[in-house]
């Protein structure tokens, strides 16, 4: 590490990225990669993509993926500046966004938007599953395993611990 | 087409009438645990959670909350759990269920990624990884399917149409998003005002 404090470096990537990640945490990590990996050299290729892997099966949210790389950056404050900056400001102006369109006021706009913003946000995240699929899904019996336990979470209450559970057992058995 | 599925017909429409807001704690702790139940992302266990064990939200109210929150830019489970948090219980609820949301989960990747460190190289973890990673897929298409009962039942076909178009040209075409967005929020908004006006009508 240089001299320069790479702190401040993780903040204000993260916070500028997080102000312009439409579409959530799924839609940033190309850009999330281009910046780790391509621009500051923060992470190799392989780093990135098992980041990537451990964000997906660890608990919490998927955005902790930049925990990881804050971390690889400068250990746990960065890990703890990174995760921060990613998170707080956007949070801040959701807030302050859903204040405005739930004010109580004679004007049906804020509704009718927010109504007609539904579609589109479940076709975006049925978007996001075909594009995981793909990059998940490489061989049959991990598509089958996919399309599996899709069906059985639609049909059934189960709790989707015991599937994730399931598919890490086949896959430390070697069969996925 | 089959729209009244199982989950769809046991969901409620109408959540608990004499429901107090959630103490300050409880949203914590709430919001706490659908993380640290979320592997492979918390959408599956926010919605299971709010609009299915406490009932907070019907599906209809948490579909628009989450659609909000996802057309805000950020990590939309993060915004959920401020709005959310802030609905119920003003800003203070908000951060409450802010902090529940990411302080667990991040003291565990942190823990994660010194672990990582170290021992990087496992085979064993990387096939675990893969298997998780598998199922992880199937639950984010159930909780689609789930999100979607509302607009099935209701034979809502503009809303339908529109669905599709969004995932083809984002998730088959893979065209930009922001030119995506920038065509069909325009003509969802419009479509919504021109059919609520029919009903008015």
């Amino acid at each position: 590490m240089n001299a320069e404090n790479p702190i401040w470096a993780l903040i204000a990537t993260f916070a500028l990225m997080s102000l312009f990640a439409v579409g959530g945490a799924a839609a940033a990590v190309p850009e999330m990669h281009r910046i780790a990996v391509d621009v500051h050299h923060w992470m190799t290729d392989k780093q990135f993509t098992d980041a990537y892997a451990i964000a997906q099966l660890s608990p919490g949210p998927n955005v902790l993926i930049v925990t990881l790389i804050g971390y690889a950056v400068a250990g746990i404050p960065g890990a703890l500046a990174a995760t921060l900056a990613m998170c707080l400001p956007t949070a801040l102006v959701a807030y302050c966004v859903s204040r405005l369109l739930n004010r109580p006021s004679q004007s049906r706009w804020p509704g009718l938007i927010q109504a007609a913003l539904v579609p589109l946000s479940i076709g975006l995240m049925a978007a996001s599953a075909l594009i995981l699929a793909q990059a998940t899904d490489r061989t049959f019996v991990a598509l089958l395993l996919t399309a599996a336990v899709a069906v059985v979470a639609s049909v059934s209450r189960i709790n989707p611990l015991w599937l994730l559970l399931a598919g890490g057992l086949l896959g430390f058995a070697g069969i996925v | 087409m089959s729209t009244d599925s199982a989950p769809a017909a046991e969901e409620p429409d109408i959540p608990a009438a004499d429901a107090a807001p959630p103490s300050l704690a409880a949203l914590f702790v709430a919001f706490a645990r659908m993380s640290l139940a979320g592997f492979g992302g918390v959408l599956v266990f926010a919605r299971r959670a709010i609009v299915e064990q406490h009932r907070w939200m019907t599906a209809d109210e948490f579909n628009e909350t989450f659609a909000l929150c996802h057309f805000l830019p950020g990590p939309n489970i993060v915004n959920l759990s401020m709005v959310f948090g802030a609905r119920l219980r003003g800003i203070a609820g908000g951060v409450a269920a802010f902090a529940g949301l990411l302080l667990p989960p991040t003291l565990i990747m942190t823990v994660l990624a010194i672990i990582y460190a170290r021992f990087g190289d496992v085979e064993v973890l990387r096939h675990v990884l893969a298997g998780i990673s598998c199922a992880a897929v199937g639950l984010l298409i159930a909780v689609v399917f789930r999100m979607m009962t509302p607009l099935l039942k209701r034979m809502d076909a503009a809303a339908l149409i529109l669905m599709l178009g969004v995932f083809l040209a984002i998730g088959v075409l893979r065209l930009p998003l922001q030119a995506v967005l920038l065509v069909a929020i325009p003509i969802s908004v419009g479509a919504t005002f021109l059919l609520r006006r029919k009903v008015a009508a």
